[in-house]
């Protein structure tokens, strides 16, 4: 047991308490600011904006909840949507079918078993017309989690802007955008990373010309945390991505002064307050010295770490799903204490199934009592300055720095992903915290202790996805394709597979195009895949 | 080491570990795959986006013991009636199937009338999950 946590400490330690916090780092039980000095923050709003990036915090604006929702047809998502937003939301952030996200039509027989079951499936512009319809995308920010076919949703949004006469100009949203990530954790590669990295500062490049108030890349730590990363290297590892993508963007003659303003991250909030706190304060600050200091960045805008963040994940556990919703709640005050512009809190179903309209609203409501009720958004950074947030906020960014430096000396981030090591080290990471739970040296209440055999198991409600939206989604395809004029689409199609072909020729163009032509997600990931082949995953254990 | 599972209940055993359909999480593959290896298992994981027909050619070509799939985008019940199907084209219906990820309760009873052995969801202990399946292959 480390000496400076014990040195105050007469009693024996109680159970279940510990020393450290979950990255392991071990926190004193008094910091006595004699011994341990900590850094000056700083004021918000000020470089490096260890307390935040506004100076009035959220007293202008109240951070956007954003509810990640979406399942089946384009028609039962667009309902969903309506009931979110007459409930007090004020931004969607649509969920995707996994055919949808890894580029293939619902047509094909990959695809078939998994048709709108994890998102809405939105095969071409026409669905997502129906997706939007009724709702004014000049006045709704709209956040899509999409990363290997990210560029091919963000044209089709364009493409649905145009169509219903709101300039580019005006969209606000994100696209996640996040490839690398999908490498290491989530899975939803496509083309090999080094094709993707170059679609992606396509984006970002298009993107600052023509929609300079969306967000065209959220670099997320979110799925690697769930994977199995502590709370220090989810930082570490998706500010290391970061760098890389500041690197390519570079290359291809990007202006970091500009394009920087436009990078956004995510995160998971688990259930360690303060370490959940000091690592978005670290991450803040860390991110800010590294723009500065290695590449020069001198506009306040691009060196302000803007992040969003969902609460719960695999924090939640089925055994007495409804304590969920109090870790949901101590998970969305971390959030608040620390900052975030964006909140997206899990309903107490959700690590199990798609949430009811009961769980959904639960959900929401527990973020406006936290916005509305419990005061905490008064004051900006409101744990500035005592003596434990500062000294564990310290702590946090060495540890970081430290994870980065290992990265940075194996060859960067692009080649620990391409060569599976950094997928090898969450795999050991996520058995080992396993293990943690199993014997109870991680407490879970209701999972691995006070359990009573009369519990409740699971959620009772089970929502289940209208059998017979699969059918629908096959059928609108086959009515899209003979609907559409297929000469033109051939055409269009044609022109993207030739611009893939030269490196530096900007594909959204050509995307936005082919979208506005009908043509398919599955029919462009095609012809892409025909130029760059696809990523072989390195399979290592 | 967990010393619930230092010993090697498995040893001498060939086990698939594979994940069919197009989900992306595979955490929970690779902590099994790495529970069934500490328990003495020779492993083999197939990787990510793999065909039902693919899954039942390597579980009968590889000769493995078992078969465990994961699945957690929903489409369980697809997904593994199509696996156990090609592995009845293959001869393969004797090797035991056991399923992982979310499944819900009611979904649970369904596989196994299907001829899934064991189905295990997140919150099993490891060391159950290797009991299981160390008492599947006894």
């Amino acid at each position: 047991m480390n000496q400076r946590s014990t040195e105050a400490q007469a009693r024996p330690l109680a159970p279940g308490v510990g020393t450290a916090v979950r990255s392991g780092i071990e926190v004193p039980v008094v910091v006595d600011p004699t011994r341990f000095p900590v850094e000056d923050p700083g004021k918000p709003g000020e470089f490096p904006f260890t307390r935040g990036i506004f100076a009035d915090g959220y007293r202008g604006r109240l951070w956007t909840m954003r509810q990640y929702s979406g399942f089946g047809t384009a028609e039962e998502s667009n309902e969903r949507y309506r009931f979110l937003l007459e409930r007090g939301q004020t931004g969607l952030s649509v969920a995707l079918d996994l055919p949808t996200q890894c580029g293939f039509d619902p047509d094909e027989p990959m695809a078939r078993p998994e048709i709108g079951k994890v998102g809405v499936s939105l095969s071409n512009l026409s669905e997502m017309e129906i997706l939007f319809r009724g709702i004014d995308l000049s006045r709704i920010s709209t956040s899509f989690t999409i990363n290997g076919t990210a560029a091919i949703l963000y044209a089709m949004y364009i493409a649905c802007a145009d169509r219903t006469g709101v300039p580019r100009s005006k969209l606000t949203g994100t696209i996640q955008n996040d490839i690398l990530k999908e490498y290491v954790a989530r899975g939803t590669w496509i083309f090999p990373v080094r094709p993707s990295m170059r679609l992606i500062s396509d984006t970002i490049l298009f993107g600052n010309r023509e929609t300079p108030r969306f967000n065209t890349i959220s670099i997320a730590g979110a799925h690697m945390r769930d994977a199995g990363c502590t709370a220090a290297e989810e930082m570490a590892y998706t500010l290391a991505n970061g760098l890389a993508y500041v690197d390519e963007l570079i290359r291809r003659g990007g202006n970091a002064d500009s394009f920087a303003q436009r990078l956004s991250f995510f995160f998971y909030v688990h259930m360690d307050l303060f370490e959940e706190i000091a690592k978005f304060r670290a991450g803040r600050r860390a991110w800010a010295r590294l723009l500065k200091e290695r590449y020069g960045v001198t506009d306040p805008k691009a060196q302000m770490f803007r992040f969003g963040v969902v609460c719960g994940g695999s924090s939640l556990v089925a055994p007495q799903p409804d304590n969920n919703v109090v870790r949901v709640a101590i998970e969305t005050m971390a959030a608040v204490m620390s900052g975030a512009q964006s909140i997206f809190t899990c309903a107490l179903d959700e690590p199990f199934q798609i949430p009811t309209e009961f769980s959904a609203e639960l959900a929401l409501r527990t973020q406006q009592i936290v916005a509305y009720e419990s005061g905490i958004a008064r004051t900006v950074d409101p744990l500035g300055g005592s003596y434990f947030a500062e000294h564990l906020t310290d702590r946090m960014e060495q540890r970081i720095d430290a994870l980065m430096k290992e990265i940075e000396d194996y060859g960067g981030a692009v080649k620990a992903i391409e060569d599976g090591w950094l997928q090898l080290r969450i795999a050991h990471r996520a058995h080992e915290r396993k293990l943690q739970t199993d014997s109870g040296e991680l407490p879970v209440v209701g999972l691995n202790c006070f359990r009573h055999e009369n519990q409740a198991a699971a959620p009772e409600e089970v929502f289940r996805v209208d059998p017979q939206a699969s059918r629908r989604v096959l059928e609108k395809l086959e009515a899209v394709r003979d609907r559409r004029n297929q000469a033109e689409v051939e055409r269009v199609l044609d022109r993207l597979e030739q611009a893939a072909g030269v490196d530096d020729e900007n594909l959204m163009p050509h995307l936005i195009e082919c979208c506005h032509a009908y043509a398919t997600v599955g029919e462009m990931v095609a012809r892409l895949k025909a130029q760059w082949g696809e990523f072989r995953e390195p399979v290592r254990l | 080491m967990n010393p619930q599972i230092e010993k090697t209940p498995l040893r001498g055993k060939r086990i698939l570990v594979a994940k069919p359909g197009l989900d992306g999480h595979d955490v929970g593959a690779k902590v099994v795959a790495l529970a069934l290896r500490d328990a003495g298992a020779e492993v083999i994981y197939t990787g990510l986006r793999k065909t039902p027909g693919y899954i039942a050619r390597v579980a009968v070509d590889e000769d493995v013991d078992a078969v465990g799939l994961s699945i957690l985008s929903g489409s369980h019940n697809e997904l593994v009636a199509d696996t156990l199907e090609q592995l009845r084209e293959l001869q393969g219906e004797d090797i035991p199937v056991f399923v992982g990820g979310t499944i819900p309760a009611p979904d649970q009873q369904g596989l196994r009338e299907r001829g899934v052995r064991e189905v295990f969801t997140s919150d099993i202990p490891l060391a159950d999950v290797v009991a299981a399946i160390a008492r599947l292959l006894s």
